[in-house]
């Protein structure tokens, strides 16, 4: 940066402020902060000399406007001494500006009761488009009941292969993980009593009953979820929506449908892999732990775990792929016209069908309980 | 004349916010009809108004003969077949390709043969002057003018009668800008279309429209032809087409 300096001088009840060299926006508050201090106690006259100001920006003529008006606010006589043209033609740019822009308006402050109103309003909105939503979801269902010609399977089939099959990597390994996990820390506690073959008991109802459902569910909402979201968000932003709509292709017959059926059909499928990993990971854990085959474990899933476990772990699959993948697209259909609202929106979804999904599961537990399942 | 969309009485609300009350129009066979006025006078949304796209508050709208206040879901997918659109940015599809996104409203809507329609892509890729190596290429690997033109494209896969236009010039170079002028005329005359296009362009403006309506204060403050329209009292106009010249 090229250096400005500045020389205060000082008689009697005369301040001189002399600037030289050019004076540039990041020098400003530098000078404002030394000009602030300056006592002005005595003084009735200021002159301000830019005469040996090699140039100035419109940031500059702003400061030193207002560093003028100041003074003069405080019935001392400013003088500005210039001579360069260029800087006379950016200050009086400046001051015919300040003329115009008076203030700048206002945003009205809402009172606290207000903003509480208004966000109960809007979230109420909300829940009435995510019902209208649903029905719009039921009609298309009845429409796709009518004729099998009205079902989209090449678009299903597709939907299948991009939140299925590529999801199985990441499903397996992730289960395989919280089977071995849940077998090594449990294998610890059991080995104290001597029950090591209660292991068994453990792995098989929790992974088949709850941990498998809820572990594919929260990885394919944080992977299909998210995914439906923005592409569906960005699809409306390109207006790729309303150009299908306006050529008769009903986005929820060609989009929304598919996505939820190819998820309700994936889930469960999902889940009987994760059921697999899930239990071998234990099994592992056994073998090496504690010392139990895989011949005794074998023998010991068949005696102890019911098939009914596995069939209420499949079962779940379709609700939890409903709720996230409607929530999802119900996201992505919300997205505004800017694309802050995507990301805000991808959040909602991921957070939102989780949270769904941990509801519906509670919602299971209870009813199966109840019916002695 | 025929009339082929008539607009009366429309009134639109956003939000509390009145961007058409008694708005009458009527655009007849054939024209090149324009959709004119200053920013945020609701030169789209009339435009969504009449592809049903946007619900009308009160007052009623009539496009080829369909009323569309209260038509019914097997009328209105009669009449989207009929219509060919042309959104801002092309709106091509993303996951398809430019000939996968023109023949996609004729394996939708029609039992044509995989030749027969490799045919009509062909043709329309042609017609609207894109190259047949770009037939294979997906919208995110063209430039904007051929964004425009592949969706002009697919809006003219169906051979549709009546064509809407969204700022078809609006991000062109000056040069490709009056090609696409000659492209929408030259259009007309062999198809038979009529053309509604919302645009700011002046030069496209005087080059192809034949009957405009300049939309200003919730209103329709002038419909007819260019030729008088300097006449008119109104600020939009005097601003905007006082200094233009034409030749």
């Amino acid at each position: 940066m090229i250096n400005t300096t500045l020389q205060i001088i000082e008689t009697k009840e005369k301040l001189t402020l002399k600037f030289k060299g050019k004076l540039t926006l990041y020098a400003i508050s530098k000078h404002q902060q030394i000009i602030e201090k300056i006592a002005l106690t005595n003084i009735n006259s200021i002159e301000i000399n830019i005469e040996e100001v090699l140039s100035i920006d419109t940031a500059v003529a702003i400061f030193l406007h207002q560093l003028s008006s100041k003074f003069q606010d405080k019935k001392i006589v400013t003088n500005l001494l210039v001579i360069d043209k260029d800087i006379k033609d950016t200050l009086e740019l400046v001051k015919r500006d300040n003329i115009k822009v008076s203030s700048l308006p206002m945003v009205q402050k809402q009172s606290f009761v207000h903003n509480i109103g208004e966000y109960i309003h809007n979230h109420f909105l909300g829940f009435l488009l995510f019902m209208a939503f649903l029905g719009n979801v039921f009609i298309t269902k009845i429409h796709y009941l009518k004729s099998i010609q009205n079902i989209r399977f090449k678009e299903i089939a597709f939907e299948i292969n991009e939140s299925g099959l590529k999801a199985l990597g990441i499903v397996s390994l992730t289960s395989f993980l919280i089977g071995l996990v849940i077998a090594y820390q449990s294998a610890f506690q059991l080995k104290l009593y001597g029950a090591n073959i209660f292991i068994v008991d453990m792995i098989g109802i929790s992974i088949l009953r709850e941990l498998a459902p809820l572990i594919t569910a929260i990885v394919i909402a944080g992977r299909s979820g998210s995914a439906f979201t923005a592409q569906i968000g960005a699809m409306k932003i390109t207006e790729e929506l309303d150009a299908m709509r306006t050529m008769g292709f009903e986005p929820y017959i060609f989009l929304v449908m598919p996505r939820i059926i190819a998820l309700m059909i994936t889930l469960p499928l999902l889940i009987f892999v994760s059921d697999i990993m899930g239990i071998f990971g234990g099994m592992l854990v056994a073998n090496i732990d504690l010392n139990i085959t895989v011949e005794l474990f074998v023998e010991r899933f068949h005696e102890v775990v019911d098939i009914s476990h596995l069939f209420i772990g499949l079962l779940k699959g379709p609700f939890f792929a409903f709720l996230i993948a409607s929530i999802a697209i119900y996201r992505g259909l919300m997205v505004k016209n800017d694309t802050q609202s995507i990301g805000f929106n991808t959040t909602k979804s991921v957070v939102e069908s989780i949270f769904a999904v941990i509801v519906c599961d509670a919602i299971f537990s209870i009813v199966f309980t109840s019916l002695g399942i | 004349m025929k009339k082929i969309i008539e607009a009366k009485n429309i009134k639109t609300v956003f939000d509390n916010r009145v961007i058409h009350n008694g708005l009458n129009l009527t655009i007849n066979e054939g024209d090149i009809y324009g959709l004119l006025g200053p920013s945020g006078a609701g030169k789209t949304t009339l435009m969504r108004e009449m592809v049903m796209l946007q619900h009308i508050h009160s007052g009623s709208m009539s496009v080829l003969g369909y009323k569309l206040d209260n038509i019914s879901h097997k009328n209105a997918q009669k009449l989207r077949r009929k219509w060919g659109v042309l959104f801002q940015a092309g709106a091509l599809f993303s996951s398809l390709t430019i000939a996968e996104n023109i023949a996609l409203p004729l394996e939708e809507y029609t039992d044509l043969s995989k030749e027969m329609i490799d045919e009509i892509i062909k043709f329309k890729i042609d017609l609207v002057g894109l190259k047949q190596t770009d037939a294979n290429l997906f919208p995110s690997q063209i430039s904007g003018g051929m964004k425009k033109k592949a969706g002009l494209a697919r809006a003219l896969a169906m051979d549709p009668k009546l064509l809407f236009l969204d700022e078809p010039t609006s991000g062109l170079d000056p040069v490709s800008a009056r090609d696409f002028d000659a492209l929408i005329l030259e259009l007309r005359s062999l198809l038979g279309l009529t053309i509604v296009m919302v645009s700011h362009d002046l030069q496209s403006i005087y080059d192809t429209m034949d009957r405009v309506a300049i939309i200003d204060n919730k209103v329709i403050a002038y419909e007819g032809s260019l030729k008088n329209i300097k006449s008119v009292k109104n600020d939009f106009i005097e601003t905007f087409f006082g200094k233009f010249n034409e030749q």
